[in-house]
């Protein structure tokens, strides 16, 4: 329990996850996946996979900020793309444009606290960090045929010259949403909201059906 | 029965493989390949259905889209029926079970064709507005028996089987239709490398080429068409989609494509496959390759079985292999048309004659025509047709030049099949569809596209050049002027040859003249669909009607699910010329999506059941269902509402989780609440803005109730928002509100006071949320946590982080009960641990859980309202006697400050929220109900406001309820009359809406 | 269904993804306590209803969630530009 409450903290930052006995259940949880990989099958045209309790972390600040944009490259390890729509990568850390002002950073669940402090520590000016680790998932969705399931929920086109490897989009998916980033030639990642999780692995399921659907635990 | 119309050979069915099918309960054979048309011809079956407003029996008239009498009702079974389904568009499969529609009790025998015999006259346009219209009561009678004799096919009555789905698609150039035009469009784009989309209505592609002998580079049309199908299916870039109908042709390029997946294949998709898929297309540029269709003639009983469009019967006899009949005479005002009659000819039966209404036809068709010793009578029309239920002759006279006249007697002869051929009418739909009216076209009879804003190019017949070499050239040039559109070089295609017919001029000709006029002569049909005679359209003109939109809503002409493909430009050529103008003045109809009738099915998607809504679950939603609660909708949130224990009735539940909550300790889900983090130096300032109340001295570790209100002063969303550090903040909002709130936020951050330095993001999602509430609440919580909770340390309107079950938490003690209340927050993926620890720790003291009902009975018990119940964007703080929540004073003047100083908003005979005492305390009002000042007054009786919230209150053994009263605020004590719709009167009296604890000690302690 | 250019993302997206907020530029008062009941109905309810160029409030809502202007023809349905918070439009009537 470590509220930053120094003097100069203006904001309210809480390591909000309990000691290593006490095991998180995801927004996904509610599907059993594991038991649902080993059941199988094990080869199909579409692959899904949640990459259950990463540290979700939203930034909100202001990208021609130069003295900021220095303090998260330091944070970070790797500089904010300003780029509308895309996204960089550094080992576990991955950096998604979401808006002119707004980027979503996934981490190791673990590490979320010490990049929020660590901002709150370096950053100054006007900023906001909060971490959203609860509120959301990270699922993939890979294989030949995963293109076809996210054409059948989103209106984006996922042509390899309109939405190369590394782009990000939100966009509507099903009667949903999802912050979709195309991690690999056919691979794509979404960030889908905790409520909405249940719906969408129906969906997904549903979707999927035609291909062949492998559960990846 | 034997195929006897099928020829031995020819045709692109395949006679290895026989196909038995069922058409109003007798079995017939057909072919693989075949359509239900093409085999219920090729059996003789010359009626398929009954007439809507006459009831005359009719026969298949053409072999496609245009189709407006075979319209089936399909399915073996109850759960798979289709109705409105083409005959020409079907393709036959074994076991299909098909049916036609019109005809009661059977087409073979009709009892309302009796109506239609002595309703000729009877029955003129407007007939049912005219004759239907009084008395008003007894419409619903008419309407029955209306729809019955109507026969407009049925829907099932049970779920249907099958899964129909949605794709989005994008592409450079989207091509409609795969005739010759739409493939050269196809084969340059995709040559060019441009993406593209080519869909066809039809099982194969090639359009006009699969209907007749032509040649393209030498060799067969449908050889050509194999193999640029070929090139385009080995195309990565390239979408080929037969038996697929672009329906719609919306704004920006957006079209909508209907692709049939199964239907070709059984009654019901086999081994679950989609049945039919629904392509949400965005394309750069647009090639609409649609074709034409060929316009019949309008003549005397030109509806009798056996009268067909030419080009129809040259598609039967060379894509199926099946002659309709065996006597023709071919009807035509154009040489094209000698095509049916030499395909006639050279099938082995006899042609009658060539009837042509030109005085002096001449060209190389003609010449062929004469070489096989067909006579041709120039000059001449068919003005008359004998026969009930099939065509057994003709009647052929002289007609004047201009085709206004019959100047001869008129000659018999005898025939069982009528061909006739005005023209053709250039596909256009989708060109309409997007607003773009089509222009006339003197040299091409016909409309054709007119100006249009979108990214659409078009060609071949659809321009109104009808040839093959016009189609391919126009295509190849669709094809690379899309690519230039698009900045791509030219692709290297060489324009295929055709053979180039000449053809001499074709007469513009839509009405055959009869001995006798119009109004008296036999009826003589535009649109079969409906029943719109020339004579009916000519009375419309008389009555009155000038503008064609008007004569088409009159005669109900083209109102059919065929749209009026067949006769619309009959009918306006009619009315042009009884209204003494030109075709180009009189304009045309437009049309709207769908081309074709389209199932619900593809429309609906996999938006159903299950999946017609998102159902959002809280973190704590597996425990909810594990332990029985019943679930309310709110939003798309499931919330528990109550939990039944075995035995319950609802009230029972609710009576004891009202009291288990106010004796010992409840617990509710509040997770659904929204929430948004705030962050920034001006975001107090904001919130002074945003909320009718002030923020500017709320220290940390505070919280705070605020109204936000609309400019006009309404309040349209409430909650609590907690000071978490000088420049950070939480907000909650409304279950239902969550999302609207913060995008009125951002609404007002982004475009009005953008100088303002604060961020907003939500984290609905990211906290679980558990309110326990009740006087044991404290003892609960201090057993899982070691911080000071105590009344000194922990105040009402406090927060504090700690440790709640080893996991960190922010606590509110905030309550929406009135009683000692603490909301626990908790990073979701923690929030059903929590949740099950409290109720290890919480069965001493007998942890009640409780859903939305009772959190409504508490909060009613004192008196706090809930934003969208009881209030409805018509009402401001001071209505609700909530003026300690506004803050006149602040300096900015805030969002709905304004507003609430118009005259309206100070009225003192606003309706005000009071409480509501129930003189017998026994009976629970109604929500919604309007109470009355004297209810003896005179009906309608002035109404002063309705009761918004209602229920039984176990911890006051009574009803309870809070409504808005006219001037309530001022009349404490009175009484208030609540007339129900059973008869009873409802006595109550006007009160605090503060029915428990009023000095609010409970939430203290 | 709009295929509208949001400024933000650079990049056409499908109108599923927006919200209209009604005709843009309605400026608040900048001091709405001074105003006349005129005034203020003005800038509470009176809006244009052209046929032609309007120039209209969307928000980017199932996307980068920023807000916009777009000048568009109410009868054709043709956008004729975007631009952005506290830009003015180029194409007027």
């Amino acid at each position: 329990m470590s509220d930053v409450k120094n003097e100069t903290a203006t904001v309210s930052v809480m390591n909000q996850l309990p000691d290593a006995s006490i095991v998180g259940q995801s927004p996904l949880f509610h599907a059993d996946l594991a038991t649902v990989a080993k059941k199988g099958p094990n080869t199909g045209g579409v692959s899904f996979k949640e990459e259950a309790l990463l540290g979700h972390i939203t930034l909100r600040m202001n990208a021609d900020n130069a003295e900021q944009m220095s303090v998260v490259e330091k944070v970070l390890g790797v500089a904010l793309p300003t780029q509308p729509l895309t996204s960089v990568s550094q080992g576990d850390v991955v950096v998604r444009w979401i808006s002119p002002d707004e980027w979503l950073i996934t981490v190791p669940g673990l590490q979320a606290f010490d990049i929020e402090t660590a901002f709150q520590q370096n950053m100054s000016g006007h900023y906001q960090v909060v971490n959203v680790s609860g509120g959301q998932t990270l699922v993939t969705l890979s294989g030949k045929h995963a293109k076809d399931v996210i054409k059948k929920s989103s209106p984006i086109d996922l042509h390899p010259s309109e939405f190369p490897v590394g782009k990000v989009v939100t966009s509507v998916f099903a009667k949903s949403s999802a912050v979709i980033r195309r991690s690999g030639e056919e691979t794509f990642e979404l960030v889908i909201r905790r409520s909405f999780s249940d719906y969408l692995w129906l969906w997904i399921q549903d979707a999927s059906r035609e291909y062949g659907l492998v559960v990846e635990a | 029965m034997s195929q006897k119309n099928r020829l031995q050979s020819g045709g692109r069915i395949d006679r290895s493989k026989p196909l038995t099918f069922t058409y109003n309960g007798k079995q017939f054979e057909g072919f693989a390949g075949d359509t239900l048309a093409s085999a219920l011809l090729a059996n003789g079956v010359d009626i398929i259905g009954r007439s809507f407003k006459y009831s005359r029996p009719r026969g298949i008239v053409a072999a496609g889209a245009e189709e407006p009498n075979a319209i089936m009702q399909l399915g073996a079974t109850e759960a798979t029926q289709v109705p409105n389904v083409r005959a020409t568009q079907q393709e036959l499969f074994s076991g299909l079970v098909s049916g036609s529609t019109n005809g009661w009790p059977n087409v073979e025998m009709d009892l309302m064709g009796l109506v239609g015999k002595i309703g000729g006259k009877m029955m003129p346009p407007g007939f049912y507005y005219k004759t239907f219209m009084y008395p008003q009561s007894m419409w619903e009678t008419y309407e029955k028996v209306i729809r019955q004799a109507a026969g407009l096919g049925r829907s099932p009555k049970e779920y249907d089987p099958d899964i129909y789905d949605k794709m989005n698609q994008h592409c450079d150039v989207m091509v409609v239709g795969a005739g010759p035009a739409g493939l050269m469009a196809a084969l340059a784009a995709a040559r060019g490398g441009a993406r593209v989309i080519i869909a066809d209505e039809q099982n194969e592609f090639g359009g006009s080429l699969l209907s007749s002998k032509e040649t393209v580079d030498g060799k067969a049309g449908s050889a050509w068409v194999a193999s640029v199908t070929k090139e385009l299916e080995a195309n990565e870039n390239v979408l080929v989609l037969p038996r697929s109908t672009v329906n719609g042709y919306h704004d920006h390029n957006f079209l909508t494509i209907h692709q049939r997946m199964t239907e070709h294949l059984a009654d019901r998709a086999p081994n679950g496959q989609v049945r039919a898929r629904y392509h949400r297309v965005r394309a750069k540029w647009v090639v609409l390759a649609t074709g034409a269709h060929e316009r019949p003639l309008v003549f005397a009983n030109n509806d009798v079985p056996g009268v067909m469009v030419a080009n129809a019967v040259s598609t039967y006899i060379n894509r199926y292999g099946v002659v309709p009949g065996n006597e023709l005479v071919l009807m035509t005002t154009n040489d094209n048309a000698y095509h049916t009659a030499l395909d006639w000819h050279d099938a082995g039966r006899k042609v009658q004659a060539i009837v042509d209404t030109r005085k002096n036809p001449t060209g190389p068709l003609v010449d062929a025509a004469r070489e096989r010793g067909i006579t041709v009578m120039a000059g001449s029309a068919v003005i008359d047709v004998q026969g009930s239920k099939r065509v057994s002759g003709v009647s052929v006279a002289s007609i004047s030049e201009d085709g206004s006249k019959v100047t001869s007697s008129a000659k018999k002869l005898s025939a069982d099949t009528v061909a006739s051929s005005g023209g053709w009418s250039p596909v256009v739909h989708l060109s309409c569809h997007t607003g773009s009216r089509p222009v006339w076209d003197d040299s091409a009879i016909g409309f054709v596209p007119g100006k249009t804003v979108q990214q659409q190019l078009t060609a071949g017949a659809i321009n109104g050049h009808y040839t093959t070499a016009d189609a391919l050239s126009e295509g190849l040039q669709a094809g690379q002027d899309a690519l230039e559109k698009l900045g791509l070089a030219k692709a290297e295609v060489a324009l295929p040859e055709s053979a180039q017919v000449s053809e001499s001029k074709a007469m513009a000709l839509y009405h055959i003249p009869h001995t006798k006029p119009t109004s008296q002569a036999p009826k003589q049909f535009v649109d079969y669909q409906n029943d719109v005679t020339a004579a009916g359209i000519e009375l419309a003109c008389r009555e009155g009607f000038e503008s064609i939109e008007h004569v088409k809503r009159y005669t109900a002409m083209g109102f059919g699910t065929d749209q009026g493909k067949l006769g619309n430009i009959n009918g306006m050529a009619i009315a042009a010329s009884a209204l003494k103008q030109t075709i180009p003045d009189t304009g045309t109809t437009i049309f709207r999506p769908n081309y074709t009738p389209i199932t619900f099915g593809a429309i609906v998607g996999r938006d159903c059941k299950e999946l017609f809504d998102p159902e959002r679950y809280s973190a704590m939603h597996k425990w909810h269902l594990e332990h029985g609660a019943k679930f309310e909708d709110v939003g798309q949130w499931k919330r528990p509402w109550y939990f039944p224990k075995a035995g319950e009735s609802m009230q029972e539940a609710l009576n004891r989780e009202c009291l288990a909550t106010r004796e010992s300790v409840g617990i509710l889900d509040a997770s659904t609440l929204g929430k948004i983090d705030i962050q920034g130096k001006d975001a107090r300032e904001f919130l002074g803005r945003v909320y009718s109340n002030a923020w500017a001295k709320l220290p940390v570790g505070k919280c705070r109730y605020g109204l936000m209100l609309k400019e006009d002063g309404m309040v349209f969303d409430d909650g609590v928002t907690s000071c978490l550090g000088e420049n950070h903040f939480l907000m909650t909002t409304t279950t239902g509100g969550a999302a609207g709130v913060l995008t009125w936020l951002e609404l007002y951050h982004q475009t009005e006071w953008p100088e303002l330095e604060v961020y907003f993001t939500s984290v609905t999602d990211h906290w679980a949320t558990m309110t326990i509430s009740g006087p044991n609440s404290r003892k609960l919580l201090e057993e899982l946590t070691d911080a000071d909770v105590s009344k000194e340390s922990f105040g009402f309107m406090d927060w504090k982080p700690m440790t709640v079950a080893g996991v960190p938490a922010r606590v509110f003690r905030i309550s929406f009960t009135g009683e000692l209340s603490f909301e626990i927050n908790v990073q979701a993926n923690y929030g059903l641990h929590v949740w099950e620890k409290l109720f290890e720790h919480g069965a001493k003291y007998d942890l009640t859980p409780y859903g939305t009902e009772t959190m409504h009975i508490l909060r009613a018990e004192k008196g706090f309202i809930i934003a969208g119940q009881d209030t409805d964007g018509s009402v401001h703080p001071y209505d609700l006697g909530m003026g300690w929540a506004v803050s006149m004073n602040k300096p900015f003047s805030f969002i709905g400050k304004r507003g609430m100083k118009r005259e309206d908003c100070v009225r003192a005979d606003r309706k005000q929220l009071v409480g509501l005492k129930t003189v017998d305390p026994n009976i629970v009002l109604p929500e919604g109900a309007q109470g009355v000042f004297d209810p003896t007054a005179p009906i309608p009786m002035p109404m002063v406001g309705h009761v918004t919230s209602s229920y039984w209150s176990a911890n006051l053994g009574r009803s309870i309820a809070m409504g808005f009263v006219k001037g309530g605020l001022e009349k404490m004590g009175e009484k208030v009359y609540y007339p129900l719709v059973d008869g009873r009167v409802v006595e109550a009296e006007i009160c605090s809406p503060i029915f428990l604890d009023p000095k609010g000690e409970r939430q203290n302690v | 269904m709009f295929l509208i250019y949001c400024p933000h993302c650079g990049e056409h997206r499908e109108e599923e993804e927006f919200h209209n907020h009604g005709q843009a530029h309605i400026a608040r008062p900048l001091d709405p306590d001074s105003c006349t009941d005129e005034e203020w109905g003005n800038y509470m309810f009176f809006r244009k209803n052209p046929k032609g160029l309007h120039h209209e409030l969307w928000v980017h809502a199932a996307g980068c969630r920023k807000f916009f202007n777009v000048t568009r023809h109410t009868a054709t349905y043709e956008i004729k530009e975007v631009y952005k918070i506290g830009e003015q439009p180029k194409v007027v009537e």
